[in-house]
């Protein structure tokens, strides 16, 4: 199939190195600590935060750190077939545990010992790169509740399809079944926390794709903070100050 | 800017799902003509001058105008991404074409993505069909163009949809049907390459000299698709690809998985107008009818009973005729099984292409200038004949030429069409020879300047750099030599012998190291497996790989330093095999021998000489291991191959005979065998799920039936449970005439199909057996120069050795079996036109020499005999009785004995027998001469 035409142009319309447009909204949920929605194109996702709080479970209280959990959940309206999914599949299992590490390597959770901090995240709407949005919705979420991070972490996923190396993959072109490199970082550190990939590749272009993944890491760093002095700024307003 | 696009899509399961899609409208699409002042010019690839109208042409005329679009004459194009789409769905033949056209530097044919420009993007209005929305995206796209280039040039719409040509009027769009441009510009031959409109949407001026309304229906109607979709799903239709019988165009087969056989296809009616390579659905007839309707297979076409000519005999019974003899009635009710036999209700997607071939001489000669209806007869036997208008017929008779077809309506008895270009003259060697490759889908052009800057830089030598390099063994001292026929330039193997102090030999084959050279991804690796192999046609060689490479740098020629891929083994005096090395190696050969030259070195008994004795220890061993292969089962096949004797100036023929077998040829043989065998073993090893293997299918009991009947005639009991059995039986199986056994084996081997290849990983290893050779795996690793599954061979050999990586193709197992198949189908192909090459140059071969000759009965019909010529390796029918004639009974077959008698017993003909026939070339039409047997 042609993903990529002779011109360059996606199937969307996007060139290979354009991202779908971002769209972010803080404090979605007003009982959560902290909240957001974060859209990548047609993919939405919320995230609600919790805590610092006191831990629920005694035995899984640390002494030297925040526990640091997270549940990830996808709705039934979320994909095209509105199928009913069970709850705690293996890749819920699977997303949860990624994202609650990318999380956790960020917060600095040696300052909060014997709490709590929780995350949930949930897709309400799937278009390819969910696990990207997920990571951008906690960031953000995070923030909002003001739990102290080492930096943000923003997440993009880069693929490779028709020779071509194709930055943030929607839907259809995340089920052709190439490989699919999601990337997230810690843009002011400049370091990689995550790094997934689901096919092989050969080295050479590996790395120019996850080249590709960071700098749409980045352009999402840049947004995210564009969106939180934005928000500051208003929380200004209404402090009056 | 963002648009949604939102869509009803039906899913796997049959439900209805709302699909939402997102669309980036764009405004840096550029417009496409040089002249523009507001969009980014370089890429415009409209002619520059503003004089010539800018043609914005529908899907329709895309799909079925491509033979006039592709004429120079039709320039200046936009193709709407909209039409490209809806052309790449319908069409898959038609879009690869359009896409040359739209990257031809010499033609000014422009892709506009209308569908991602944010001013010509169109937005669903309800109730409107995709057909319709389709349309008017084409008709806004047309208004903007005039808009953008704001009366610069002229901006047409050509459609002959006659709606959306009202509507474009309506809108102030000039639009012209394709018809009335063409007339316009005043070059009466385009007016041939124009397709006769088939819809409603006629306008043509003469609507056919074939009075329709009197015209008898001859085909049932096709299905509606949404009766066959539905009709699939509940498994009333089967839906495969139509494969008709190179043999008998009359018979055809349905591989269809729902039912995990292949279904027949008898007669024309049944096939109902699906041409070979087309999707079909088909639905079973009644089990009581699979049977009759093999009587019927020939009777019912009435007028066009089939021709039958004299042609090379098969050598597999890929090539052979299908046996079309009703099997004996009564007794063999069950030992016979029965295929299951359908008929075509429905075409899924057409395979429709064009095809070379002549005009069918007529009867009166239509008067000059005039339209005249003729009828063109496809070189390809599985195509029907093809009807077609032209204003130019006089010119045509004579000539080979390219028709396209068009259409089929239930009313015709054949195809409509249209003439696309002469190839030229009938009976030209060229002119011949171009249509057989045509017709077997066979690229000679030549490598284009991107494939030849994938070649090292000439005079290329082994460097300092290949020397050092730890993977490759230097095996310079050596005494390497190789055996090919004579005049052989691009030699890919050779061999060494030694004898190691422990009295084992040490033996190598040495293959010429492609891969080193051929890259995978590169344009030329690209290339090379498209063309899947090398062809080699009577005086000509039609290579894989660019001849620097081949008769060059990868050949391992004498006294020069060659990079190759070597099997190494440590063999007992017995030919055991001890251990096996792989390697790449730097050789270099002493001698370039030719089969008679070793032959000869090793029957001279004054020769001492150290290569002389390598020889004949190598001979020693390839006679044990050749023995031990015999003794595991392998047959001993034949096959009839002729070789000419060509003029070097005139090309023509001046001799032909039948190839000689000597020693040294089974020698080398056997050694390629052996190594095949081993690197097979290794691949495998280490990659169970993505080999390339080769395997020969096990021929079933009914493929060989022909053979046992003809075995039983003459009372020879076949065994042919196993294939060690049918070797045994076929070594017994002696005659009073030397001749009888070879006879035997030949037509042993026209029985069985051919070999192929396959990926390991979509077959159980039982599956991998190679059936001929007896062996449990099997592979192609020792021509490299010219088969391209010798080139992904090496590369998994070298992946396995760690010299390489592995290709990230193999990662892909889809794509690996589909390369597979571009193989088989390549290779088969090559075949045929190495065939068809040979028959073309035996008709010139007899041209100038009637003769007479002792020939072979293998096949018994009713009203002759087919008889097979070993020494010019062709077979043809003999008639007892004048073709056309029924004979009055007064021949009569006897099948149990395989006779032909004369009623009152006085003469009989049987199989096998040996009789005296004339060969002669006749020209029963004008241009058309054919080999013609008779007996004496
Ligand atoms: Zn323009």
């Amino acid at each position: 199939m042609e993903f990529v035409n002779p011109e360059g142009l996606r199937l969307d319309g996007r060139r290979a190195m354009e991202m779908r447009q971002l769209r972010a909204q803080i404090g979605a949920v007003s009982k959560a600590d902290g909240s957001a929605v974060f859209e990548m194109g047609n993919t939405k996702v919320i995230a609600a935060v919790y805590g610092p709080r006191e831990v629920q479970n005694r035995s899984q209280q640390m002494s030297d750190q925040a526990l640091v959990r997270c549940e990830y959940s996808m709705a039934n309206f979320s994909t095209g077939d509105r199928m009913r999914k069970p709850k705690g599949d293996r890749r819920s299992t699977e997303l949860s545990l990624v994202i609650r590490q990318t999380m956790e390597a960020c917060i600095l959770t040696h300052l909060m010992p014997h709490s709590q901090i929780d995350i949930f995240v949930q897709v309400l709407q799937a278009d390819g790169g969910t696990r990207s949005a997920c990571i951008n919705a906690a960031t953000l979420a995070l923030a909002d509740a003001g739990i102290p991070m080492r930096d943000l972490v923003t997440s993009c996923s880069a693929g490779y399809l028709n020779n071509t190396s194709l930055l943030d993959l929607n839907y259809v072109e995340d089920s052709a079944g190439g490989p699919d490199v999601t990337v997230g970082i810690l843009p002011t550190l400049d370091k990689v926390t995550l790094l997934q990939m689901d096919a092989k590749l050969p080295m050479d272009i590996f790395e120019n794709v996850m080249q590709l993944a960071i700098e749409g890491c980045k352009a999402v760093a840049n947004y995210i903070r564009e969106v939180l002095q934005e928000n500051t700024k208003q929380l200004e307003v209404r402090r009056g100050v | 800017m963002l648009q949604s696009k939102v869509f009803s899509k039906r899913t796997r399961g049959g439900k209805v799902q709302k699909t939402v899609r997102e669309v980036y409208l764009r405004d840096d699409l550029p417009c496409g003509a040089p002249f523009c002042k507001v969009c980014d010019t370089s890429k415009a690839r409209l002619s520059p001058s503003a004089s010539s109208p800018i043609l914005i042409v529908d899907t329709n005329v895309v799909l079925s105008q491509i033979d006039l679009l592709e004429n120079p004459a039709m320039d200046n194009v936009v193709v709407l991404s909209v039409v490209r789409d809806e052309v790449k769905n319908r069409n898959i033949a038609v879009f690869k074409r359009i896409e040359t056209l739209c990257y031809n530097s010499t033609r000014n044919f422009f892709v506009f993505y209308n569908t991602l420009h944010k001013d010509t993007f169109v937005h669903d209005v309800s109730g409107e069909s995709p057909n319709d929305r389709n349309d008017r995206a084409i008709r806004v796209a047309t208004q903007w163009y005039q808009n953008h280039l704001g009366g610069q040039t002229r901006v047409l719409l050509i459609t002959n949809d006659r709606e959306n040509k009202r509507k474009a009027t309506e809108e102030g769009i000039s639009a012209e049907t394709i018809e009335s441009y063409v007339k316009s510009l005043g070059q009466p031959n385009l007016l041939d390459l124009l397709v006769k409109p088939v819809s409603e949407d006629v306008e043509m001026e003469d609507a056919d000299a074939l009075r329709p309304s009197k015209r008898k229906v001859l085909y049932a109607e096709h299905k509606p698709m949404s009766e066959i979709t539905s009709g699939l799903r509940c498994k009333i239709y089967h839906q495969g690809k139509l494969r008709v019988n190179r043999y008998n165009p009359f018979e055809a087969y349905v591989g269809s998985e729902s039912i995990g056989d292949e279904i027949i296809i008898y007669g024309r009616t049944n096939m109902n107008r699906a041409f070979d390579g087309d999707v079909v659905a088909v639905e079973l007839l009644p089990q009581d009818q699979w049977r009759e309707e093999k009587f019927l297979s020939i009777a019912d076409e009435g007028e066009e009973e089939e021709e039958e000519d004299v042609h090379l005999a098969p050598n597999s019974a890929d090539d052979a005729l299908r046996n079309t003899n009703p099997p004996n009635s009564a007794d063999d009710k069950n030992s016979v099984p029965c295929r299951p036999a359908g008929c075509v209700i429905g075409i899924i997607k057409r395979n429709w292409h064009s095809y070379s071939g002549s005009l069918e001489p007529l009867p009166m000669p239509a008067a000059s200038g005039s339209i005249a209806h003729a009828l063109f007869v496809p070189k390809d036997r599985k195509i029907s004949k093809i009807r077609i208008q032209t204003r130019q017929l006089e010119n045509l008779l004579d000539q080979i030429i390219v028709v396209a077809v068009d259409s089929w309506d239930r009313q015709s008895r054949y195809p409509s069409g249209h003439y696309v270009r002469k190839i030229g003259e009938i009976g030209d060697r060229n002119v011949e020879n171009q249509a057989v490759l045509m017709e077997n889908d066979i690229c000679d052009e030549p490598f284009s300047r991107q494939i030849l800057n994938c070649l090292p830089p000439l005079p290329w030598s082994v460097s300092a750099e290949d020397l050092a390099n730890p993977i490759r063994m230097d095996l310079r001292h050596l005494l390497v030599f190789s055996v090919d026929p004579p005049g052989c330039k691009d030699i890919d193997d050779a061999l060494h012998c030694t004898t190691l102090p422990n009295g084992n030999f040490e033996v190598g084959v040495h293959i010429a190291d492609v891969t080193n050279f051929v890259h995978p991804g590169t344009p030329l690796d690209d290339e090379a497996s498209q063309r899947g192999t090398s062809v080699y046609l009577v005086e000509r060689r039609i290579d894989m790989l660019p001849k620097p490479l081949t008769e060059d740098i990868c050949s391992l020629r004498a006294d020069v330093e060659r990079l190759a891929f070597s099997v190494i083994w440590e063999m007992t005096p017995q030919a055991e095999i001890i251990s096996t090395r792989y390697t790449k190696s730097i050789i270099k050969s002493c001698a370039a021998l030719s089969y008679v030259e070793a032959q000869a070195r090793m029957d001279d008994s004054r020769l001492v000489d150290p290569l002389t004795t390598d020889l004949r220890d190598m001979n020693t061993l390839a006679k044990i291991m050749r023995q031990r292969r015999i003794e595991r089962g392998a047959l001993t096949l034949a096959s009839a191959e002729v070789k000419f004797q060509i003029d070097t100036e005139t090309h023509d023929p001046l001799d032909i005979g039948m190839y000689q077998i000597r020693e040294a040829n089974q020698m080398v043989e056997e050694f390629m065998l052996a190594a095949n065998v081993s690197v097979a073993e290794k691949i495998l090893k280490h990659f169970p799920l993505c080999s390339l293997l080769r395997r020969h299918p096990t021929p079933t009991k009914e493929m060989l039936e022909p053979l046992l009947r003809t075995a039983a005639a003459i009372g020879l009991n076949l065994d042919v449970t196993s294939s060690k059995a049918l070797a045994d039986s076929l070594d017994r199986a002696v005659g009073d005439d030397p001749y009888f056994n070879k006879l035997i084996r030949i037509l042993a081997t026209r029985c069985m199909t051919q070999a192929v290849y396959f990926c390991s990983g979509d077959l159980s290893p039982p599956e991998f057996h190679h059936y001929g050779l007896a062996s449990p795996l099997y592979t192609h690793f020792t021509s490299p120069i010219r088969r391209y599954a010798d080139v992904i061979v090496h590369r998994l050999l070298a992946a396995s050795l760690e010299i390489n990586k592995l290709p990230q193709i193999f990662q892909d197992r889809t794509q690996l079996t589909s390369i597979a198949e571009n193989l088989n189908y390549r290779h088969r192909n090559a075949q045929m036109a190495s065939r068809a090459s040979v028959e073309l140059h035996t008709l010139i071969y007899f041209r100038k020499r009637p003769t007479d000759e002792e020939a072979r009965i293998v096949k018994i019909r009713s009203n002759g005999f087919i008889v097979f010529v070993p020494k010019y390796g062709i077979e043809g029918p003999v008639y007892l009785t004048p073709r056309g004639e029924k004979g009055d009974g007064e021949w009569f077959v006897d099948e149990q004995q395989q006779q032909v008698k004369k009623m009152d017993g006085s003469v009989s003909y049987s199989v096998l027998q040996s009789v005296k026939i004339h060969m002669e070339v006749v020209e029963p039409q004008p241009n058309r001469p054919k080999l013609e047997l008779s007996l004496i």
